[in-house]
């Protein structure tokens, strides 16, 4: 008899990262199959080489850094489905390969891997290759055979690849308007359910939705954060004297918002953090999509608040029960 | 008159209470025991037997020269084999007295009902009696009965939550003797002049709860007593039974950082240890036995057992059905205490002792230890904290061993229930990091200590 020693406690739940990564990659399933009833091919396959190639480079990163390989974790497989929701449909398909070398090698395995990264990597791979390559990183499109529910200002002419027509996103048509919803913009309906142009994961807002349900059921993410974020853009859109309801249902909101300012590693880990961080970034957000020159604000205003975490973490360290506060020294 | 709080954080392991509903089984047979000198928080007692010596049930054979001590009484009668310095389970060196059983069990005859007229003899009775805290931490009662000037507590906690998964055994205290539980709430109110009882059960024991209302109905029926003790039912939720979460729970009071319940005017007592006083003050007859719970997945009949104290651990698996045969050849894990917070054994050596309210036997499968894997900064270990600390940030600090951080982040608060290491889905061992943690700070302020 062989007598296992080990310090207590001796019973551990069930979770474990692979399966939370797992529950995530299971929730963005049902956007990416509603991204590829909106844009076609193209859809899978922007999405199928930006996976492929994260997981990729994950895995040479840790083999080159001789660390233990960690692609089974399946995190990879989740910067690599968020970097694809983040770019647009007829992006040349080595613009992606970038975007996952700059998301897995530079920004997570450079600072040590899962949990050690200081930015969301799918994030921060986006504003690189934004600033990189504007044109082809705001090249919006939309398939034709739906552009039709689109809404008739969202397309004009023909362009990018085979069947795609380029389609303006609500948010710059919002800007050209002057903040105002005129009857050529899509409607509500069509914002909701992704009849517009944008990103492959920005546009089926329906479908994130359910896997939203799907992660809040799982217990994975809690909405403490994406909650305050879409609620401070809704009240300061408002008071600012544009449509909240057409701000929240544009741009990367909802896929920032809930799964990109969720993210465990790069958010404080206290509650009252978290609710902070949310606020920081509907105020940022708001006010790039205000005042700002660029339409979307929402990749920035995440960033941003990530650079904050360890300072919003300090300032809301919780009190011991029983216990008092620091007194300042 | 009071609200009652609930604590933020805990966690659901599976209860496991798979001994619930089978009668405590009370094994006497055992050849030898093996009685370590010190079970209690404290110095160790001074062995007064040589071998050779011919002792009874209930001789004291280690006496206690210090405040904290209490007395270690023989459990068996017979001839002592042995007196030995051994290391214990618990890493500390000590005597250890082996008793070889003549079978008879012949009581001591000294050992009589103590003559209690007031709080001091009360105390001194609770001493004699070799009592401790018997729902694991070992501190001795006596002491919790002399409370600083000005701390006079003004509630009796009770504790009978039992919390930890597969334990039933204070369960099974509650269903088998209320009467004696009652009793010894009142005597405990009687000597130390306390208004209100509050006895803390959790909502997934509703039978323990039933027994002890029902018992203060017969109560008033027969005798006409209506003692101010109130059975209330708390969520089922880890840890409930820990101090400070109880005595929030049942009196909205919480415990200042480092300090005793004592600082919230507060008694708290195992269900157990009011019993035992109950029986002592009516018998005599010293802490010499003890309930447990013996269950897991390689224990062939889960039970609950009334052991010698001292008895040998295999012999008591054995006695009471012993291990599946498939565990044998195996690993398994042994582990003294719950699940959650026992301590795994690394010899089989190890008796039974005063504090002891389970051994667990757990099978290859559940024995086998986690690969720890990277943080991923979920903050399950925060929320689940019940002490509202930041495991993580510990957990970081002790491996670098920034004394400055575990200070700044309250390590010594912690109360080591392994909440956070239990939902941790990377399955780092964040508990043994914050124990390494506080040896840490502990050696540094000894340091510092020399240094002035």
């Amino acid at each position: 008899m062989i007598l296992q020693v080990s310090s207590s406690p001796h019973i551990r739940d069930r979770s474990s990262t692979p399966r939370l990564m797992l529950d995530v990659v299971i929730a963005l399933i049902p956007a990416l199959i509603a991204s590829i009833y909106m844009f076609g091919y193209r859809a899978a396959l922007v999405t199928a080489v930006t996976v492929g190639s994260a997981v990729l480079f994950e895995y040479i990163s840790r083999k080159v850094m001789k660390r233990y390989n960690s692609i089974s974790d399946y995190s990879a497989v989740v910067t690599g489905l968020l970097l694809a929701f983040n770019l647009s449909p007829t992006i040349p398909l080595y613009i992606p390969v970038i975007g996952s070398f700059i998301a897995i090698v530079i920004v997570k395995q450079m600072f040590g891997g899962i949990g050690q990264n200081f930015v969301n990597p799918a994030l921060a791979a986006r504003v690189i290759l934004t600033l990189s390559y504007p044109s082809a990183m705001t090249r919006w499109a939309i398939l034709a055979s739906r552009a039709k529910d689109a809404g008739a200002a969202a397309v004009n002419g023909a362009a990018g690849g085979a069947d795609l027509i380029s389609a303006a996103t609500p948010l710059y048509l919002l800007q050209d308007s002057g903040g105002q919803v005129t009857s050529d913009m899509p409607t509500y309906l069509h914002m909701f359910i992704g009849f517009k142009g944008g990103c492959l994961g920005e546009v089926p807002i329906l479908a994130l939705l359910i896997g939203i349900v799907y992660l809040v059921i799982r217990k994975t993410i809690a909405l403490w954060t994406p909650l305050a974020f879409v609620g401070t853009v809704g009240l300061l859109t408002f008071l600012g004297g544009q449509d909240p309801l057409y701000h929240m249902l544009s741009g990367g909101l909802v896929l920032g918002a809930f799964f990109m300012a969720t993210d465990y590693v790069t958010v404080p880990l206290t509650r009252s953090g978290r609710v902070i961080f949310g606020i920081g970034c509907g105020l940022i957000t708001s006010l790039i999509r205000l005042f700002g020159g660029m339409t979307e604000g929402v990749s920035f205003a995440i960033l941003f608040m990530n650079l904050l975490t360890p300072h919003i973490e300090r300032l809301t360290t919780p009190v011991p029960f029983g216990g008092r506060a620091h007194e300042k020294q | 008159m009071f609200k009652l709080g609930h604590f933020s954080g805990g966690v659901h392991p599976k209860s496991n209470k798979n001994t619930h509903f089978y009668p405590t089984r009370r094994l006497d047979d055992f050849p030898v025991v093996r009685i370590p000198m010190s079970m209690h928080i404290g110095p160790p007692c001074t062995c007064i037997v040589k071998p050779g010596d011919h002792v009874l049930v209930g001789q004291v054979i280690g006496e206690a020269d210090t405040p904290m001590a209490v007395p270690i009484h023989s459990s068996v009668s017979g001839t002592v084999k042995s007196t030995q310095r051994e290391v214990a389970s618990n890493g500390r060196s000590m005597t250890v007295v082996t008793i070889e059983s003549d079978g008879q069990h012949t009581m001591h005859p000294d050992i009589r009902p103590p003559v209690v007229e007031n709080r001091d003899d009360f105390i001194r009775a609770l001493r004699e009696s070799g009592l401790v805290g018997l729902g694991g931490a070992g501190f001795p009662t006596h002491m919790k009965m002399k409370p600083p000037p000005g701390k006079e507590p003004d509630v009796l906690v009770i504790n009978a939550a039992e919390c930890e998964p597969y334990i039933t055994a204070d369960f099974r205290q509650c269903a088998e003797h209320p009467d004696e539980i009652i009793d010894g709430i009142m005597k405990v109110m009687h000597y130390m002049d306390i208004p209100l009882a509050q006895v803390g059960i959790e909502k997934n024991k509703p039978l323990a709860a039933d027994v002890l209302e029902y018992e203060l109905v017969k109560l008033n029926l027969s005798s006409n007593l209506q003692p101010n003790i109130k059975i209330q039912r708390l969520p089922t939720r880890y840890p409930q039974g820990a101090e400070k979460m109880l005595i929030y729970a049942l009196t909205g009071r919480k415990v200042p950082t480092g300090g005793l319940p004592h600082d919230a005017h507060v008694l708290v007592l195992n269900v157990s240890t009011v019993r035992f006083i109950s029986k002592y003050l009516k018998t005599g007859i010293p802490l010499i036995r003890k309930r447990v719970t013996l269950d897991g997945s390689a224990i062939q009949v889960p039970c609950n057992v009334n052991v010698p104290i001292g008895a040998p651990i295999p012999d008591v698996v054995e006695a009471a059905g012993g291990l599946h045969p498939g565990t044998k050849d195996g690993k398994v894990k042994v582990i003294m205490g719950g699940s959650m917070m026992g301590v795994a054994l690394d010899r089989l050596e190890a008796t039974i002792i005063k504090h002891n309210n389970a051994i667990l036997v757990f099978g290859e499968k559940e024995a086998d230890i986690p690969d720890e894997t990277q943080c991923i900064r979920c903050s399950r270990c925060v929320t689940s904290c019940p002490m509202h600390l930041m495991p993580t940030m510990l957990d970081n600090m002790a491996r670098n061993k920034d004394i400055d951080g575990l200070n700044h982040y309250h390590v010594m608060d912690c109360i080591e229930c392994g909440s956070c290491t239990y939902v941790c889905p990377a399955k780092r061992f964040l508990v043994q990091s914050i124990r390494n943690g506080k040896s840490y700070v502990r050696q540094a302020m000894a340091k510092e200590g020399t240094k002035k």
